[in-house]
């Protein structure tokens, strides 16, 4: 790695390195835990309390219902929205019944059938964000949880009306992002977002799954983390000490953020519309850019060159091949990281 | 007690002359192996393959070259941990002679130029952070303005930790400009290698108009360890593999790595660019596949592969032409349908 004075692309980076002293650990986990507060308000604990006349709509007219995600049409002051958004339960037998809010392929492919109808008919969607992640077990990679999801983010990133997304609890990877894509991304003061659990972060780079506060503190997943990264646009604060306190005035937060979101967003024309968002998901993560010469294509060399470098005869260039530059080399080791 | 002997097979050569094959433990000579495209010559299993032999097997000789070669990573979390972000960039920067995980740039197969985008899995695990989203995106937005297919080898383990959301984010940045491909009419082969799971498959590697695996491939979203120790199920046979995504409907073709090249091309050849241009747009010929199509695209392809292309055109018309007449002309742009009359 060369230069540090180089003109900067991307986003603007945080200042100062974070001090990942013990209050910090602490700080971020008692963050998490909040976020995982069994009385957290969960979607279907706020729909009623921000909407008027939710209707929740059933299937992915493929396989099933997926009770670990609703959605459905609902008023916002008299104007129809599409709500999205993970449903968890609020007890061991609720929780069973929701899958602890990881939705299966076909949650995400129901996601999919209820944006393509506010497409449709101009319906502003709006999506609540509680999930630990998709679910990971075999049903699901049989029928195509990475598909399903990578459609989902597909679908957003170009659905012509208004999204605004809300992180509720936990924003956990991919199972997030796959509702999780849209033009301003509004978050609770206690909600968190990251690529990976904090547990199966501390798993797989120290292979010691109890030092999650620690990965929680690394990955910087806070809300207020994720405001300064330039993920989330804005935070709701939440009353007294959670969201867990008091389910209405968190919601009437909420809604407020909601209707002034959507208003700011209603006036733009759909092509501007799409093109902030598009622009926003390329600013996505710095880097540095060097001028940098790319590395010279490599030919298979002619005879005369072949003979050349075999009798070393002067006046012959020795050009590598591109198997000469990024060899094959060993087998990589399997614990390589990658969430 | 074993007797050893000081001159042993083992010792003959030089320690990393042989790599035992993990699927049938014969003992390959790597030189052979090289020369059989990293596949063992006595089972089939296919060793993983870096960048640069990746292009010889896919590009037409000396045609790939190089773009944005000096993307380089920042540390935008200051990622804490025993070893640093930096330090682990430089590891694998030492390890693989890559600046980062991906690489991509310009080549043609068999004469189809493309854009090629190509990952390292020996490079941090092939981990998706902003560089390696920053190649991608660009990769297909190039595809998009040059009007070339676009081809992309994955290999990873997923997103990369070290730089939290915003290397989830990455999904999002790598998979918009495939609305734009999908609207302009410009195709992506993804080709899924050894192994590609977490977020690079459920993203852009997942999307692909054709998607093409290599054979026993380890394809998944979540590893199969984290899949059986969450749920606690006996996982069925064969999990996870490109077979078993073929099976499923995920992957449109498993494909030897020695057919790749052949079968890349064919797929290049069938499925060509659509035909770009105000007046197609305008009286429905923009993707038109009949002569008139193939004809008004001539301009455009002049020195590329043109005949094969016509050739293909007035085979599918031909094969249209036998079929019920008001689906034919349903199917068919009106001014194509007027022609054969």
């Amino acid at each position: 790695m060369t230069a540090t004075n180089e003109p900067m692309t991307g986003m603007s980076l945080p200042a100062e390195p974070p001090a990942l002293d013990q209050a910090a650990i602490d700080e971020a986990w008692r963050r998490v835990r909040l976020a995982r507060h069994a009385q957290r308000p969960r979607t279907l604990d706020l729909v009623p309390r921000i909407f008027d006349d939710f209707c929740e709509l059933h299937g992915d007219r493929a396989f099933r219902d997926d009770p670990a995600l609703v959605g459905g049409p609902a008023l916002l002051d008299g104007r129809p929205v599409m709500v999205i958004g993970h449903q968890k339960g609020n007890d061991t037998e609720s929780n069973i019944a929701r899958n602890f809010g990881s939705a299966h392929p076909e949650g995400f492919r129901k996601a999919q059938r209820l944006m393509r109808l506010a497409d449709k008919l101009g319906l502003p969607v709006v999506t609540f964000l509680d999930t630990a992640g998709a679910f990971p077990g075999p049903a699901a990679e049989e029928r195509g949880q990475a598909e399903a999801i990578a459609s989902s983010i597909k679908l957003m990133t170009g659905l012509q009306v208004p999204i605004v997304v809300v992180i509720v609890g936990e924003g956990g990877s991919g199972g997030a992002l796959a509702i999780g894509v849209g033009d301003r991304v509004v978050a609770l003061e206690n909600a968190v977002y990251s690529v990976i659990s904090p547990e199966g972060c501390a798993a797989i780079l120290w292979r010691q799954p109890e030092a999650a506060p620690t990965a929680a503190a690394a990955m910087r997943m806070t809300a207020a983390d994720q405001l300064e990264l330039g993920v989330v646009d804005r935070i709701v604060a939440e009353p007294g000490d959670g969201a867990h306190t008091d389910h209405d005035r968190t919601a009437a937060s909420i809604k407020t953020a909601l209707r002034e979101e959507l208003e700011r967003l209603a006036g733009l024309p759909t092509d501007q519309l799409l093109a902030a968002r598009y622009a926003r998901l390329r600013r996505t993560g710095p880097y540095r850019e060097l001028g940098e010469a790319p590395v010279e294509p490599a030919q298979l060399p002619s005879l005369r060159r072949r003979l050349g470098r075999i009798l070393r005869l002067p006046g012959v260039p020795r050009r590598p091949r591109w198997s000469e530059i990024w060899p094959s080399g060993e087998a990589a080791t399997d614990d390589e990281e990658g969430a | 007690m074993p007797i050893k002997f000081p001159f042993s097979r083992r010792r003959a050569g030089p320690a990393d002359a042989w790599t035992k094959c993990p699927s049938c433990d014969q003992q390959v000579f790597n030189r052979q192996l090289e020369r059989n495209l990293r596949v063992c010559p006595t089972c089939g299993h296919h060793f993983r393959m870096g960048i640069g032999e990746r292009i010889e097997l896919l590009c037409d000789e000396g045609s790939f070259v190089e773009r944005d070669a000096g993307l380089t990573s920042v540390d935008p979390l200051q990622f804490v941990d025993q070893k640093p972000y930096p330090e682990r960039i430089e590891a694998a920067h030492a390890k693989t002679g890559l600046s980062e995980a991906a690489v991509w740039g310009i080549g043609s197969v068999d004469g189809h130029p493309v854009a090629l985008g190509l990952f390292d899995f020996r490079f941090m695990g092939g981990s998706m952070g902003s560089v390696v989203g920053e190649k991608v995106a660009r990769c297909l937005e190039t595809a998009l303005t040059e009007r070339i297919p676009a081809v992309i080898v994955a290999a990873s383990g997923g997103a990369r930790m070290q730089e939290g959301t915003l290397s989830l984010l990455q999904l999002a940045k790598t998979t918009a400009p495939l609305v734009r491909l999908d609207e302009a009419g410009v195709p992506f082969v993804s080709i899924l290698t050894d192994p590609t799971t977490g977020g690079v498959l459920a993203s852009f590697a997942s999307l692909g108009d054709v998607i093409v695996a290599e054979p026993r491939a380890l394809i998944g979203f979540a590893g199969a360890r984290v899949a059986s120790g969450t749920v606690g199920e006996e996982l069925p046979e064969g999990f996870q593999t490109a077979e078993f995504l073929l099976e499923h409907g995920f992957v449109d073709l498993v494909v030897p790595r020695a057919e790749l090249r052949a079968t890349l091309a064919r797929i290049l050849r069938l499925l060509p660019v659509a035909v770009a241009g105000d007046e197609g747009l305008l009286d429905g010929t923009a993707r038109a596949w009949g002569p008139i199509g193939a004809l008004s695209g001539f301009a455009e392809r002049v020195g590329g592969a043109v005949s094969e292309t016509i050739g293909i055109d007035a085979q599918a018309g031909a094969a249209a032409g036998n079929g019920n007449g008001s689906r034919e002309h349903l199917a068919e742009p009106p001014a194509e349908a007027g022609e054969r009359r």
